[in-house]
């Protein structure tokens, strides 16, 4: 198939990702206060990104070989 | 439901990926085989994470945290016994049948096996339900985001009426699944279905992750709830002692043999997944690479269950979403059920409140997510949703076209002409599902009986498929006639039991009760175990009294005349085999450490 899943998979997760953290480092931090003080926007947020980004670089290193 | 602007943004990007990903795939569709069979060009982990993301629906996630709370976590038996096993059977020793022959459906290999008759009653049964499983999957996101009030704020600002929600949810999810499969197929669902794999580990893991903490880990379950909810197999040497109400009997051959490998092995929602895989060896590894996962969802689906019934909510700050008194009369973070009538709390036969066990994992997302990943946490529910409905729908328009358009109506028509038809099959589905949705909201007792007849329609198929793959004496007679036969046994079995307390009708007992069962999920397992004895017998007596097809006709089809599939240049950590030594072998850690 033409498409590479890993590519809109690691698009979207590092998206997601971004916007997750810059969320958590620039948005209003007492709403921590329901995930027991956990920043989980922050972390979870580059979680997402290293995910995504991990994604993203296998599917076009894999768009790369084949051509 | 306090929603900000992150949390509709997560929720839109989602959406533009998954229509995007439909959008991207529309160029590749040129032959029907592109667009049914997803050109068969799959690789075994895309198609391993969306065989089991299209049995991730709402009753996955939703029922599991909510049988979770209710039953404790003996409910990881739907998986460790009744998932585990039978998807490693189905990888090993069915799929070089179903990848190895010519058909493209269930369906059609019990045309090749048997005869048409066979097909033809297994392609319209299996046709009609996955339209009303995709109905009830829409009906009951409508609902709950209705409950949930996600759309409120939203709608009064537009100035809409709020008594649309249910139907602009219905119309909306309709519109997207409709979107991405009309343009990519069956590549298409795939593909979504794995990035709504993904979205639901994202969305659930922090969820567990920060509940946990507040309950004090599984040591702090332990302490708060009974020790049957946080051991799997106590108990369960009697009915009586254990919250299922079932013996280890029943449970291992009921659930874990006729109805697991009944779903797994021959459903094609499923099995479609795996015939879409690029080798042979692809579509041998895709149940068994799903297995994995699969194996460790109760930790995500069900766990968040044994956590929100052990709570004690400090502060209910979720309450804004339902009414306070619900909240009070309930226990942890599950609410009472609330008679709409009165406002007052619905209570059972010893004055109990009665829990919506359903809110389980929804009231934990409200409970501990702040906005951003409260967006995050309810598009992977939506997520679950529609993987739920994409799955039945591209299963249906494959049947459809292949197994009743092409077989009895239109034999000779060109590929474009199928592709086309597996296009407007697929607005048919959806419109038949969305008139599924609302017969659902009319008549709850209808789909109750539908889901009925569709138990014992199912029930007796693993049989007929096991005698067919493994005995070359059985018959195309034996198999039409043992399926009915099993049908009609799982009818008469159900009509002459009744779970305990249970009112005569849908539940049972319409002939004569001449046995009670201590639980509901009892008399399934029999009622199963009954069709799936009759089917079995009945095939084979049949069978032996019928002329059976010449040897020569069945190459492909049985496994004592079929070559073993190539496996020289498989590595052997890829193997079918070690694979699925593996996977048992973990499944049987996890039973040990939750014993």
């Amino acid at each position: 198939m033409g498409l590479d899943i890993r590519t809109p998979v690691g698009a979207m997760f590092a998206i997601l990702g971004l916007l997750l953290t810059g969320y958590g480092i620039f948005g209003d931090k007492s709403i921590y206060e329901r995930s027991l003080g956990w920043n989980v926007n922050l972390s979870w947020g580059i979680v997402l990104l290293v995910f995504g980004a991990a994604m993203l670089y296998a599917g076009m290193r894999k768009a790369q070989r084949l051509k | 439901m306090n929603l900000t602007a992150i949390d509709w943004i997560v929720m839109m990007v989602y959406f533009i990926f998954v229509l995007g990903i439909g959008f991207a795939l529309k160029r590749y569709m040129k032959t029907s085989k592109d667009f049914f069979q997803a050109g068969q060009a799959i690789p075994a982990w895309v198609c391993g994470l969306a065989f089991i993301s299209a049995n991730l629906g709402a009753q996955e996630v939703i029922g599991m945290a909510a049988s979770g709370a209710k039953y404790g976590i003996a409910t990881s038996h739907f998986y460790w016994i009744g998932a585990i096993p039978a998807m490693v059977f189905v990888g090993v020793f069915m799929m070089p049948f179903y990848y190895g022959s010519r058909a493209r459906s269930v369906p059609e290999y019990l045309s090749l096996r048997f005869d048409e008759k066979t097909r033809g009653l297994n392609a319209v049964s299996f046709a009609i339900m996955t339209v009303f499983s995709s109905g009830i999957s829409m009906y009951a996101m409508a609902k709950l985001i209705q409950v949930l009030h996600i759309f409120d704020r939203m709608f009064s600002g537009l100035g809409f009426d709020p008594h649309y929600i249910f139907h602009f949810s219905i119309v909306l999810s309709a519109v997207i699944v409709l979107g991405y499969i009309f343009l990519g197929g069956l590549t298409s669902a795939i593909y979504n279905e794995v990035l709504q794999f993904f979205l639901i580990v994202a969305g659930f893991l922090p969820l567990v992750v920060i509940g946990l903490k507040d309950v004090g880990g599984w040591a702090g379950i332990k302490q708060t709830l009974p020790a049957t909810f946080t051991h799997s197999w106590r108990g369960l040497s009697h009915a009586n002692t254990n919250p299922l109400g079932v013996e280890v009997f029943g449970l291992a051959m009921g659930l874990g043999f006729v109805l697991s490998f009944g779903y797994w092995c021959t459903d094609f929602l499923v099995v479609q997944r795996a015939m879409a895989a690029d080798s042979m060896g692809a579509a041998r590894r895709t149940p068994l690479i799903a297995a994995f996962p699969k194996m460790l969802f109760p930790f995500l689906v069900i766990l968040p269950g044994l956590i929100a019934i052990s709570v004690v909510p400090k502060a209910i700050h979720s309450a804004n979403s339902v009414q306070a008194g619900q909240m009070e009369s309930g226990k942890g973070l599950i609410p009472a059920k609330i008679d709409e009538s009165t406002g007052k709390p619905r209570l059972d036969g010893n004055g109990k409140p009665l829990l919506d066990y359903d809110l389980a994992i929804p009231m934990m997302l409200l409970h501990y997510f702040p906005t951003g990943v409260l967006g995050l946490g309810l598009t992977a529910l939506l997520a679950s949703f529609m993987s739920g409905m994409a799955g039945n729908v591209t299963a249906f328009n494959t049947v459809w076209t292949y197994d009743i358009y092409q077989a009895y109506i239109n034999k000779t028509a060109s590929d474009e002409h199928y592709l086309w038809m597996g296009r407007m099959t697929t607005i048919f589905g959806i419109a038949a599902s969305v008139l599924a949705a609302y017969v659902a909201t009319q008549f709850n007792n209808i789909m109750d009986v539908l889901q009925l007849i569709f138990a014992f329609v199912n029930a007796p198929l693993f049989a007929t498929f096991l005698l067919g793959m493994f005995w070359k004496r059985a018959t195309a007679n034996g198999a039409f006639f043992g399926l009915l036969g099993g049908t009609l046994a799982a009818a008469l079995h159900h009509g002459l039991t009744l779970p305990e307390g249970a009112a005569v009708g849908v539940k049972g007992g319409w002939l004569s009760i001449v046995h009670t069962y201590p639980s509901e999920m009892a008399q399934n397992f029999w009622t199963a175990i009954a069709a799936f004895t009759a089917c079995f017998s009945a095939t084979i007596l049949i069978s032996l009294v019928t002329t059976p097809r010449e040897e020569k006709e069945l190459v492909g089809l049985v496994y004592s005349l079929t070559e073993r599939p190539r496996e020289e240049n498989i590595p052997w950590y890829m193997k079918p085999a070690t694979l699925g030594a593996v996977v048992l072998g973990a499944t049987l850690l996890l039973n040990i450490v939750f014993y």
